[in-house]
């Protein structure tokens, strides 16, 4: 199993009394509620973070896109990818991912992901992601045309890392008489291409194609849902596709604190994870679906549910679902260890700073990680799973 | 009493419900964001002196949802395509809200067909500095509250008893809302600089207490469509058509009895 930590970077030094004030963190919140000099030393202590990560022996580093927010600082992950290629020599960097059709102009970031896939000599992961409904308002993208525009953008990119140019891209959304990047990718035929998810049939049935095969990646899941979504990919695959996805394919996401006792772990983390949950990632219900985001059947399956989606996360409850991993090194590996034994995928990606979580308390638990459980979870292999059955996955 | 009638006209393959009803000259109404929601009585008055037709537009209420519609010039040139198939001449164009955009969209292109333009609260253009409202960022249940003065009618609207139909249908026109105008927000940057090709009468009808599109841009279309006459309904919100019905008909009638 390959082993990654994630970053959000948020703006940890939020004022909670001022976020409560306003209807989430996102889009609307004040930016004069961010201080440029606390922005700075956040900045380079989240990157610290990652390069002790890479130090300590994790396969890779993920780092990803957001807008207009308190939630995640990075409206550019080149930057901050871009910052990690010279820090780091054999960790991979991972962009978790990019949402390239919010912009007018995909091909740039095609161009800065081969810029860093040459500087790394092909340490690139590219993540391919439409973006969560709070970016539409914040980059006056139309959420209507969201999907076509994403698909329409992969292509584009794809085609403009493998196919020789100059070619003429004549799509509905982008037409580039001229498609020719210099920079061409340093891995062949492109960098791997991962979905990350919350769950989407469409994702998964899209990302699990012979023609792409590319990884997909649980997120923020109740553990009942990682193995739903995990599973229909092998299953997707098995039944549409006819051939047996690899373990290789799957990955998943979830925050996880390391402590020396699980009592301490749940006493030192929960402030900081249920302020992840209900003060930073929290948004309007209007401002997490806009109107043609997704599907009328989808939307309508959702609304039901609106009432439930409060932001009172507790951490008993994000710990007994799943969501979360907090604990000692024995009870995070056995978690984990366990959860793969069901589902056997081949990406762990650990979210190793979340909320308001402080320096000291980051690194302690990134190094226990890195030294107690990771080890174990980096010499799993197909041997510890106990193996997919499309039968029992259909019943599901 | 609803004395309309409701069918399908096909207008080159696209079917469009149509609500029609009474006689005299021909009178399209454009509906805004929300759709139909019925033959109210403000269309039973005009009807009493008009053929009044009221479309669902293409992607509403009961209306086709043809592939190729992705913006509003699509829309407005359907609606030429619509007068030409239905052979209507000498028509009196009403557009509420989008409607109202959709209602110059059209003339700015071709008149031809068209005697009389009447906008209530429209969009379309941007006025520097004054926003419309975000109704897609509002909660639907606040922006209900901020369409009316007298709550009475979002109190109706807020506690009807939706059938499945028209909970599918209120999602259909919200999406179909956002195509057309998610960005640039409700209004075409380029309309602006044609508006001088509108010859027919213009009367803008706005309600003076529009929370939706503020009554600075009744003023505003007054300016800049040559002749336009600005009517204000008094304690009226974004739907004075509906919520103030007695003063509007009675403001259309007589401006088009005079003008037109």
């Amino acid at each position: 199993m390959q082993v990654f930590m994630f970053h959000l970077m948020p703006y940890a030094a939020l004022d909670m009394e001022e976020r409560d004030r306003h209807p989430s963190a996102w889009v609307t919140f004040p930016n004069s509620q961010f201080d440029p000099k606390v922005g700075h030393e956040l900045y380079n202590r989240y990157l610290d973070e990652l390069e002790l990560a890479a130090e300590l022996g994790f396969d890779g580093v993920a780092v990803n896109e957001h807008h207009q927010n308190a939630y995640g600082l990075m409206p550019s992950p080149v930057v901050m990818a871009s910052s990690l290629a010279r820090r780091t020599e054999n960790t991979k960097l991972a962009i978790l991912g990019n949402a390239f059709a919010l912009r007018e102009h995909p091909l740039t970031l095609a161009e800065e992901h081969a810029m860093i896939d040459c500087i790394t000599g092909g340490r690139l992961i590219t993540g391919f992601v439409r973006g969560i409904g709070a970016e539409f308002f914040s980059l006056a993208a139309n959420p209507t045309v969201s999907h076509e525009r994403h698909m329409e953008a992969h292509d584009l990119v794809v085609r403009a890392w493998t196919e020789e140019g100059p070619f003429a891209f004549e799509g509905k959304h982008y037409h580039f008489e001229y498609v020719n990047v210099w920079p061409r990718p340093y891995q062949q035929p492109h960098p791997p291409i991962w979905c990350p998810s919350l769950g989407s049939t469409e994702t998964i049935e899209w990302a699990a194609h012979p023609d792409r095969k590319y990884v997909y990646a649980q997120n923020y899941s109740p553990f009942k849902n990682v193995c739903k979504f995990l599973d229909q990919y092998r299953d997707v695959a098995h039944s549409k596709y006819g051939y047996a996805a690899s373990s290789d394919q799957i990955g998943w996401t979830a925050p996880v604190y390391v402590a020396e006792s699980d009592e301490q772990a749940v006493a030192e983390a929960t402030e900081h994870m249920e302020a992840l949950f209900n003060k930073f990632l929290y948004l309007p219900f209007d401002m997490l679906f806009p109107p043609g985001y997704m599907s009328a059947q989808s939307y309508k399956r959702v609304a039901a549910h609106k009432k439930n989606i409060t932001g009172g996360a507790q951490m008993e409850r994000l710990i007994e679902d799943g969501v979360v991993i907090v604990g000692s090194p024995d009870t995070v590996r056995k978690q984990i260890v366990d959860c793969h034994e069901v589902l056997g995928f081949g990406t762990f990606v650990a979210l190793a700073h979340f909320g308001t979580l402080p320096a000291d308390l980051t690194e302690k638990s990134i190094r226990l990680f890195a030294t107690e459980v990771m080890p174990t979870l980096q010499g799993l292999s197909d041997k510890e799973y106990r193996g997919f059955e499309p039968s029992a996955a259909a019943a599901e | 009493m609803a004395d309309c009638t409701e069918t399908k006209v096909d207008i080159r393959g696209c079917k469009v419900h149509l609500r029609r009803g009474g006689t005299g000259e021909p009178m399209l109404f454009l509906h805004g964001a929300s759709g139909v929601a019925g033959w109210i009585p403000t269309f039973q008055a005009l009807s009493d002196s008009y053929d009044l037709m009221v479309p669902d537009h293409p992607t509403y209420g009961r209306s086709d949802e043809p592939e190729w519609l992705d913006n509003m010039e699509d829309l407005a040139m359907f609606y030429l395509d619509f007068l030409d198939e239905m052979d209507l001449e000498g028509v009196h164009l009403v557009g509420n809200s989008l409607g109202g955009w959709l209602a110059l969209e059209i003339a700015v292109r071709n008149s031809a067909r068209i005697k009389s333009l009447t906008l209530v609260g429209a969009a379309g253009i941007r006025i520097k500095g004054k926003p419309i409202a975000d109704i897609f960022m509002m909660d639907p249940e606040d922006l209900t509250r901020e369409i009316f003065v007298d709550q009475s009618f979002a109190d109706n609207i807020l506690g009807m008893n939706l059938t499945e139909e028209q909970i599918d249908i209120q999602l259909k026109n919200r999406v179909s809302t956002a195509r057309l105008g998610w960005q640039p927000r409700l209004f075409n940057p380029s309309l602006r600089k044609w508006l001088h090709r509108i010859k027919v009468p213009t009367h803008v009808i706005w309600g003076d207490t529009d929370k939706i599109i503020d009554p600075a841009y009744a003023e505003e279309f007054g300016k800049v469509i040559d002749g336009a006459k600005v009517t204000i309904i008094e304690k009226a919100g974004h739907l004075p058509h509906v919520e103030k019905a007695e003063p509007f008909v009675a403001a259309v009638n007589g401006f088009l009895a005079k003008a037109a």
